[in-house]
């Protein structure tokens, strides 16, 4: 086979990847956008969203069509109690504190996964099929074609979502002023349970679109991460910035993984992270925040 | 009283700084002699504070210059300000809530103390002789000076509003500066506390020495305690000199819309009333 | 009931130590940390140890992310510097251990400056992030850098030996590993009551005040982070003589995760804080693995639950003390403290 077309086949898997970070990055970027909260733990429940769809599929026996939006149901339901619950009371609290609490979280979601279903890695029930994919001569894997799909799709619905919903101002006021926002008459509680909910639902969408690639293992977290960097390259309150960036690392993964080794992979994403963090800490797309004096 | 530093002159010359297209402030220039209490007037809006961020350091202007007894300091950093003498309070208490009045005051000695690392961890030898030197110091100079014994073991989050702004100004004065820069001292304060506020200032001046540049907006204070005062408006000098030049100047007056003399304006309007009846209108 | 002091001496008033009670509660303290081991068991001892270890760790974490207000999720590969430099230069140089803690304090806070670079650029949860991406690139380094970490194998350190007897019981260890602890302790208690330990402060609740008052802040954000790594370098180093071995397993974001809670879990900025949190951290598996073994007659395969088990309550413990008690355990203490100075008087 041709170096040409191994270097387009490794491109095309690390876009594949990398719009799955882009869903994560999404989430993150939607619970940001609205609350102005870093959710250290969605890669964790990313992992829920895999391990229900476990339980839904293969405990339950359910077929996927009723499986994928319960394992989505339970991220969101997850994402709506912990707000409720937790975060909404730590509101006025500094940021960091509810960082924290948000690392908290991913460390009992991960105990729950290990205590239930025990830490050996797991095969999801397959619902994609294993007809492979070409385009051109490239051999793409049928899994990776459809999750980029699916992602596409979804971050197209939030764009445009953003771009003509008259709701996304009504976000970004509120993550802005939230006592300005209600006195707009913006339901600030709302608009918190709704961006939590939301985006929790599609971390573990994304959760288990990975999982039917790579398998399930209470260490899946750790592809959180890498969203992490990915929102920091992009903006922490941009969904085009999660979109480029996160097409960019899964390309650059990709690239490290299969040419350097993949112990070089982590290194060198976030490597770009703290380039990032010294050039332009906002990101490529995000906003300043400036202080006031 | 302690040893004071050499009260300094600040000159302002020429300056101007842009927001983006915005002109804060438009080729200012005024003087500020040494030993004196100068007050910087004028509307909101009139670049007061932005002058005040130039002057501190926080805002680096486009044109112009802050001369330091003569020294050029346009393009300063704030810390190395704090060691040429300069001291700031904010319009907005900047107090650290996590610690007492007493550590809070002591910080302001910071840039003038020598304790190392090691001798920090250690403490006992030169790291507690200094302290020590330190704490005496500051009781004898500052904490009976402002009257805040009672409170100096207290978390400076428990205190009143005018005990906070107190606070913020031993701190400033515990910086041994040679000119202090006071932003609306007395913001939001009741008579007794604003008295009390202007009193402190005086003081300072007189058994202190230092030179004093503040913002206010307190009319009645400021033209009580300043030797002189600048006013500004749209980011320029309209009218400068001592206090009473400047209140009747109708250039300030139509600034602040009757911030004149009322028994000035009641002559006026009952001159005005005199003058509609002899010709024979109704007034 | 405690009546007001009166001190003659400001030095008085600000000692660590102000009333007799005080210096005889201490005493007391002393007397018994010197006694313990003699009464103990092995068990115990190893406890004691660890609790030693994680008390000098936390200290550091403390200083850096409760006084400075830096949030650091890497005192565990700070801790891992620590140890790895203790074990290369125990293998490599015959340098005495006290030296070869010192050395690998050195070098973690050489680590910790560079990790603490980016709060050049950013702070808050920026720098939170910026310090798990260190962490990473760090854990890259102990497992690939093969030739002077033992890569994957890690490696394994000879016991300490003081006048020439090695240090291989929890009993030799504890008389060697608590005193150097509660002399770091001191060591913090102590910077806080200077200027330095001031500044930092002053950074954490408003940098721009702290600026305006001359305090250069990148220098001093650098020093918190030296100071920090260096406390997480020597228990590493420290850990290191303990359990004889290091590998890229020892040290990874889960024990970063581990210091934190210690950390908030005691309360934040605050010496007895630190204490306190890393000993209740440092006991909480203990407690768990007895209900585990309490309940394994009823429950298959209980040992394996231990771990995951550990994992939650981790968690939870951030998130309770984080929501309903944000000062931590020290700040519980103080209350029942406050409570007797009143007493029987209160109200």
């Amino acid at each position: 086979m041709s170096d040409l077309l191994f270097f387009v086949e490794v491109s095309l898997a690390g876009l594949g990847s990398g719009a799955l970070l882009s869903l994560t990055a999404l989430a993150f970027v939607l619970i940001y956008k609205a609350t102005r909260v870093i959710n250290l733990a969605v890669g964790e429940i990313l992992m829920m969203g895999g391990y229900f769809f476990l339980a839904f599929a293969a405990g339950w026996g359910l077929s996927p069509w009723l499986a994928i939006p319960a394992a989505i149901a339970g991220g969101a339901l997850i994402g709506a109690v912990v707000e409720r619950g937790i975060i909404r009371r730590m509101l006025g609290e500094s940021p960091i504190s509810v960082f924290m609490v948000t690392v908290g979280l991913g460390s009992v979601l991960v105990g729950i996964v290990e205590l239930v279903w025990g830490t050996d890695p797991r095969t999801l029930p397959d619902f994609m099929g294993t007809a492979p994919v070409f385009i051109g001569e490239a051999y793409v894997s049928r899994k990776i074609a459809i999750s980029f799909a699916v992602a596409g799709l979804v971050i197209a619905v939030f764009l445009a979502l953003f771009r003509f919903w008259r709701g996304g101002v009504a976000l970004r006021a509120t993550a802005t002023d939230q006592a300005a926002a209600y006195a707009c008459g913006i339901n600030v509680p709302g608009v918190f349970s709704l961006a939590w909910t939301i985006g929790c639902g599609t971390a573990a969408g994304a959760g288990v679109l990975l999982g039917s690639i790579g398998g399930i293992a209470p260490t899946m977290g750790a592809f959180g991460l890498s969203a992490l960097v990915v929102v920091i390259v992009g903006g922490l309150d941009s969904v085009a910035g999660a979109l480029v960036a996160g097409l960019a690392i899964g390309l650059v993964e990709a690239w490290t993984g299969t040419y350097l080794g993949g112990e070089y992979k982590l290194v060198f994403t976030f490597g770009i992270l703290i380039l990032m963090l010294m050039i332009r800490p906002y990101g490529l797309f995000g906003t300043k925040e400036i202080e006031r004096l | 009283m302690p040893d004071a530093m050499k009260p300094a002159r600040l000159d302002v010359e020429g300056l101007s700084l842009s927001f983006g297209g915005l002109r804060a402030i438009n080729d200012v220039t005024f003087s500020v002699e040494p030993g004196s209490i100068t007050a910087l007037i004028g509307p909101n809006g009139a670049g007061k504070t932005s002058m005040f961020n130039c002057i501190s350091g926080f805002y680096k202007p486009q044109r112009g210059a802050v001369r330091f007894d003569g020294e050029d300091v346009t393009r300063v950093h704030p810390p190395a300000r704090a060691r040429m003498g300069f001291a700031r309070t904010f319009q907005n208490i900047a107090l650290f809530r996590g610690m007492t009045v007493l550590d809070n005051i002591k910080l302001g000695r910071h840039a003038h103390m020598r304790t190392n690392l090691l001798q920090a961890l250690a403490f006992f030898g030169p790291a507690a002789r200094e302290e020590v030197e330190l704490r005496a110091e500051v009781e004898r100079d500052i904490i009976d000076f402002l009257e805040i014994n009672h409170i100096r073991h207290m978390p400076v989050a428990a205190l009143s509003y005018g005990l906070q702004k107190r606070v913020e100004l031993a701190r400033a004065l515990a910086m041994r500066p040679r000119i202090l820069l006071l932003d609306e001292p007395v913001a939001g304060m009741n008579r007794e506390e604003t008295e009390d506020m202007a009193r402190f200032i005086l003081d300072v001046k007189e058994e202190w020495g230092t030179t004093i540049l503040m913002v206010e907006h307190d009319m009645g204070m400021v033209m009580d305690i300043s030797d002189h005062v600048v006013v500004l408006n749209f980011g320029q000098v309209i009218a400068r000199g001592l206090p009473h030049e400047v209140q009747a100047d109708p250039q300030v007056v139509a600034a602040y819309l009757g911030s004149g003399d009322p028994a000035a304006l009641m002559k006026r309007l009952a001159a005005e009333a005199d003058a509609g009846a002899a010709t024979g209108g109704t007034a | 009931m405690r009546i007001a002091t009166a001190n003659e001496t400001y030095l008085a008033d600000e000692a660590l130590i102000r009333t007799r009670t005080q210096w005889a509660w201490t005493a007391v303290l002393a007397a018994g940390l010197a006694a313990a081991p003699f009464a103990l068991n092995n068990y115990w001892l190893y406890l004691a140890c660890l609790v030693a270890i994680n008390v000098a760790s936390a200290t550091g974490l403390n200083i850096l992310t409760g006084y400075t207000g830096l949030v650091s999720l890497g005192q565990g590969a700070f801790m891992a510097v620590g140890a790895y430099t203790v074990a290369w230069l125990d293998r490599n140089v015959g340098a005495p251990f006290l030296v070869n803690l010192f050395a690998g304090g050195l070098m973690a806070a050489a680590v910790g400056i560079l990790v603490g670079l980016p709060s050049l650029r950013v702070k808050g949860l920026y720098l939170a992030i910026a310090t798990i991406g260190a962490s990473i690139i760090l854990q890259f380094v102990f497992l690939n850098w093969t030739s002077v970490t033992g890569g994957s194998r890690g490696m394994n350190v000879a016991p300490a030996s003081l006048f020439g007897t090695p240090l291989t019981t929890y009993f030799q260890l504890y008389f060697v590993l608590v005193p150097i602890a509660a002399l770091m302790v001191l060591g913090a208690a102590n910077l806080f009551r200077t200027r330095i330990g001031r500044a930092f402060i002053a950074i954490r609740d408003r940098d721009i005040s702290a600026e305006v008052l001359g305090i250069p802040l990148l220098r001093y954000k650098l020093l918190s982070f030296a100071v920090s790594s260096f406390y997480a370098g020597v228990a590493g180093g420290m850990w290191a003589y303990f359990f004889r071995a290091v590998g890229p397993e020892s040290f990874t974001i889960v024990e970063s995760i581990f210091y934190l809670a210690a950390v908030i879990v005691g309360g934040m900025g605050s010496i007895l804080g630190g204490i306190i949190g890393a000993t209740f951290m440092t006991l909480v598996p203990e407690v768990l693995r007895f209900g585990v073994e309490a309940i394994s007659p009823y429950v298959d395969n209980a040992g394996t639950l231990l771990s995951p088990v550990r994992t939650v309550v981790f968690g939870a413990l951030i998130i309770l003390f984080l929501v309903f008690e944000p000062q931590g355990l020290a700040e519980i203490v103080q209350r029942v403290r406050r409570f007797f100075h009143l007493w029987p008087f209160r109200k």
